[in-house]
């Protein structure tokens, strides 16, 4: 039996419903992402578990016990919140203490406690302040202080990194990662940064419309994504999505992809999807931009690897690497290629096409083949 | 961010520009100003000197004389014992009266915003109105209310021997005042709390604060300029209030300030004593100018809270 | 490294069990509104129905529960177009429209010009701001005493100009009939434009400086921008100044009390006068009720379509 379970949940305001029917598990000691869209119900799934919000059917139970009735503070939850929510009144050791304090342990057992998670998160000197005098990268190391006090069941983080600046972010992502691989503690994480989602993850779930998409470890998400939807979401660039249509050649199964002013490219068809069956209908080829290379870097033990030649539109150095856009199937296509390339736009080069990593999705259901 | 950038014109039509507006400016602050300098100058002087003299000259020989005959000499009415304990009065009305409706808005508007149900928009928007109903349109039924309180604490009077604060003018007033008052108070915590970060209550739910303690750890602490303002507000409306007033405590030594005054002024027996009515209107004045002059800008703060956004 | 653990800290669980307690504590927020939205209830809603109820009846002196017909209202339509010799109703209904107009006009175009010129980068901007605004800090009766004394003929401004020379001078209006209400216009303007000029003032303030910079880069005049950019822009403004303003108009009692006495023969009066005096003084409580009722229609007519705008834009 998983530690956290969720199962058939439901929730609507008025008319609208925001979660479709959720079920998710996720094992003691498991670090959850939820990621998705801004609106997916991400946030309010979050809220629904930590008490919150009230749920309109389903049940969440922990360590085997239903808790959707419980108070929130009855849950033996801790959470952090996007803006942090420091109560700006109260000082540092003050705001870390405060849930203690309401449930009445003594004063020199919460000094010790506040003093142990100081400690740990480096805020020792910054105690006797107020918020309002902290950076931000501080405000969310008590933000989290403040949780890990409690030594809760479950700990909820809801964005605490996106108002933080980049380089921060980053920091602050490595500080989360190494806090939960030293506490053990459990952990659901909810964030619309697909980058996050992956670093973090021991378990991703993928909600779009208050419906789960795709539940995984990163990857599992990322090389075998359940539909056209999470294909898109993760990863950036974003996985090249091109229609093609299944032919027979020669006895062999190929993907013929049209293009504008130009033969049509033959492609063979991912060893990932059931090749039976596919003959004569249309598919959706998805391919990461690191899977379409230039010749001299693509992998060596890919088994089948396609060269074709497409004429480039667009470079973009990004200084590891750089971004090549060409034109296939009516769409743009992205590859990714040594920093040193000498791609030039308007010029044709050859585009090596790692069919290993390659998907085929079905456009009318949208479903991974 | 002033849209004063876009008013330099160059050359030298610039300062002839200033001078115009510092001239207007400075003509208005005079005509704003003339009315209390009159007060205060006339209030100095003797009833000689203002039969005989200029208006805006300055007292020849300044005097308290007028000061201490309206607080403590001039006829309210039949008795002449000046507005002193009319003073009293307003300010024993003026205190429970505001503390009461501004704890109350207070929690209201942390329910309202933060312990939403269904229908809270409906219940803000019917205590929302009841600031601007003209308030002759609940007075008759109130002033029945009130005089059949009146006669229940008559009664409780000759059976326990005290009436327990019924009919008594000062408590009536203070009930008028709080539940006029609420639709005031409630609008200005509302708007207040409703941004207030709605996490900090959220993580205090999840640090297991109940539903008073948020309120008195988190929320209040966070409160004091809204409390201002609202005290404020309050502070100046009940004390300058004189229909409530003059309805319900319109005679006899119960009546606030501002009925006396009117009363000392609008007299029709006997001399008018203008320096007595002047000084007499400066005090009524003073704790409300006080109020301005010390915290003028929560009070602007609550004039606006009460005229923009719902 | 260990997590600091801290075994109080977790609470005792009641495995599913909805106690009394809680129950309780989840309706607590409804239990602390209810006492203030049930007095709003009855002390406003309640007694507006009530004073709707007297209105209909005959009462005199005292309250009446004997249903009649809608005479107070019929007496108050005739005495509507009375105007020769005028009724106390003709009068104060025209008054509250001369002095409606003019006290609202003169507010909004007066505080609109002293937030315009105050919002020129003015040198002592904090003095000046307090003196427009203090008269807003007193009540209508100190207001009143003071312009009573400014404005009377024989002691205040015409004898102080005749001093000076100006014997020609005539200014009466607080002791002519015909006149009386526009030294009430005068007084409530005084004690309310400084307010309404805060509010511009504001408005001016929170205009994005940006949009002035495109304005002056378009090559808008101070003038054009003013009239084609700023104060289209303070809308807004304009809308809760006259909200503000209207209400107060319409509810105005204590100034004419305290300026005029009522005026010449009831001159100076205005609904809430007249409302008041029929109630209290002549025994008229069902034309007094009829009075009260058609001024909150009045305001109700103004406030409610401005409110309901307000709290839909709130709406989350």
């Amino acid at each position: 039996m998983a530690f956290l379970e969720m199962s058939g949940l439901r929730k609507r305001f008025g008319s609208v419903e925001i979660l479709k029917g959720i079920d998710i598990t996720l094992d003691k000691g498991g670090f959850l992402v939820l990621v998705g869209p801004s609106g997916c119900g991400k946030s309010t799934l979050l809220n629904t578990i930590a008490g919150l919000e009230t749920i309109t059917a389903g049940e969440i139970r922990v360590d085997g016990q239903a808790i959707n009735d419980l108070h929130p503070s009855k849950r033996d939850i801790a959470m952090v919140f996007q803006s942090y929510a420091l109560y700006p009144n109260m000082t540092v050791a003050e705001n870390i203490a405060f849930a203690l304090e309401m449930r009445g342990v003594p004063k020199a057992e919460r000094r010790l406690a506040v003093e142990n998670v100081a400690k740990m998160l480096q805020i020792g000197h910054l105690l006797d302040r107020k918020p309002s005098q902290l950076s931000g990268g501080q405000r969310q190391r008590v933000a989290m202080g403040r949780a890990l006090v409690r030594n809760p069941r479950i700990f909820l983080f809801d964005e605490p990194l996106s108002n933080l600046d980049a380089k921060l972010r980053v920091d602050m992502r490595t500080e989360i990662k190494r806090l939960h691989q030293t506490t053990g503690a459990t952990i659901v994480y909810v964030t619309h940064d697909q980058i996050e989602a992956m670093t973090l993850a021991t378990k991703i779930a993928v909600l779009k419309d208050g419906e789960v998409q795709q539940v995984g470890t990163p990857a599992e998400i990322y090389n075998r994504p359940a539909n056209l939807f999470v294909a898109d979401f993760m990863g950036n660039p974003a996985m090249n999505l091109l229609e093609a249509s299944v032919v027979s050649e020669g006895g062999r199964t190929l993907l013929s992809l049209t293009r504008q002013g130009d033969d049509d490219i033959r492609l063979p068809v991912p060893a990932s999807a059931a090749a039976s069956g596919l003959d004569g209908r249309k598919v959706i080829l998805g391919i990461r931009p690191e899977a379409i290379t230039d010749r001299d870097g693509a992998d060596r033990h890919a088994g089948t690897l396609e060269v074709v030649e497409s004429v480039v539109e667009v470079v973009e150095p990004a200084g590891s690497d750089t971004f090549v856009v060409t034109h296939i199937a009516g769409k743009e296509v992205t590859a990714r290629m040594r920093a040193d390339t000498d791609a030039k736009a308007g010029s044709r080069l050859p585009f090596a096409f790692n069919l290993d990593k390659a998907v085929l999705f079905d456009p009318g259901t949208g479903r991974r083949i | 961010m002033s849209a004063a950038a876009t008013t330099r014109t160059g050359g030298g039509s610039s300062l002839a520009n200033r001078i115009v507006i510092y001239g207007l400016l400075l003509l208005f602050a005079l005509v704003y100003l003339i009315p209390l300098f009159v007060m205060l100058v006339t209030s100095f002087k003797s009833m000689d000197e203002i039969q005989s003299g200029n208006m805006l000259a300055l007292p020849q020989s300044p005097s308290f004389d007028a000061w201490a005959r309206a607080w403590g000499e001039t006829c309210v009415g039949l008795t002449c014992a000046g507005i002193k304990g009319y003073f009293w009065n307003s300010i024993k009305m003026v205190v429970p009266a505001v503390l009461i409706s501004t704890i109350l808005g207070s929690l209201n508007g942390y329910v309202l915003t933060k312990w939403r149900f269904r229908g809270h928009k409906l219940v803000f928007g019917l205590m929302l109105f009841a600031c601007f109903i003209p308030f002759q349109a609940v007075l008759l039924p109130m002033a029945t209310i009130l005089g059949a309180l009146g006669r229940f604490g008559a009664d409780l009077e000759s059976a326990t021997g005290w009436n327990w604060g019924f009919g008594n003018p000062t408590v009536n007033l203070v009930i008028v005042h709080v539940i006029y008052g609420l639709g005031f108070t409630t609008l200005f915590f509302r708007n207040y709390y409703e941004a207030f970060p709605t996490e900090l209550i959220r993580a205090a739910q999840v640090d297991g604060a109940s539903f008073f303690q948020i309120f008195r750890r988190i929320l209040l602490p966070n409160s004091a300029p809204i409390f201002v303002v609202t005290v404020i507000y309050q502070f100046t409306n009940i004390w300058n209030d004189f229909l409530f007033a003059s309805a319900y405590a319109g005679s006899g030594d119960v009546m606030p300030m501002t009925v006396a005054l009117n009363n000392v002024v609008n007299t029709s027996t006997g001399v008018v004593e203008y320096n007595v009515n002047m000084a007499a209107a400066i005090i009524a004045a003073l704790p409300t100018l006080l109020v301005y002059v010390v915290a003028g800008r929560y009070f602007v703060r609550g004039l606006m809270a009460g005229a923009v956004k719902g | 490294m260990t997590i600091t653990t801290m075994p109080t800290a977790r609470p005792e669980r009641e495995a599913g069990a909805v106690s009394l307690r809680g129950k309780l504590q989840d309706a607590l927020p409804k239990i602390v509104l209810a006492p203030s939205f049930a007095a709003v209830l009855v002390f406003v809603y309640g007694f507006i129905l009530w004073t709707i109820y007297l209105s209909f009846t005959n009462s005199k002196t005292f309250p009446s529960y004997v249903l009649t017909d809608s005479r107070a209202y019929q007496r108050l339509w005739t005495w509507t177009f009375q105007s020769d010799p005028p009724s106390s109703w003709y009068t104060s209904i025209t008054n509250l429209g001369i002095f409606g107009v003019l006290y609202i006009g003169v507010c909004l175009a007066l505080g609109l010009l002293l937030a315009i010129l105050l919002d020129q980068k003015i040198r002592g901007e904090g003095v000046l701001r307090p003196i427009y605004l203090y008269p807003m800090a007193l009540s209508f009766i100190v207001t009143g005493v003071a312009w009573k004394w400014f404005l009377d003929p024989g002691l205040g401004l015409e004898r102080t100009l005749h001093e000076w020379g100006f014997t020609s001078f005539h200014f009466d209006w607080i002791k002519n009939k015909d006149r009386v209400i526009y030294t009430v216009v005068i007084a409530g303007v005084w004690q309310a434009s400084g307010f309404v000029m805060a509010m511009f003032l504001a408005g001016l303030r929170g205009i994005d400086g940006e949009i002035l910079k495109a304005a002056q880069i378009d090559g808008a005049t101070p003038v054009a921008t003013y009239r084609r950019i700023v104060i289209p822009m303070l809308r807004p403004i304009f809308l809760s100044a006259f909200i503000v303003l209207a209400h107060m108009a319409i509810k105005s009692y204590d100034l004419v009390v305290a300026l005029t006495s009522g005026g010449p023969g009831g001159s100076a009066w205005l609904p809430s006068n007249f409302m008041y005096e029929y109630t209290f003084k002549r025994n008229e409580m069902a034309v007094g009720s009829a009075s009260a009722v058609i001024m909150l229609m009045t305001i109700t007519a103004i406030i409610v379509p401005y409110l309901y705008s307000e709290l839909r834009e709130t709406n989350r």
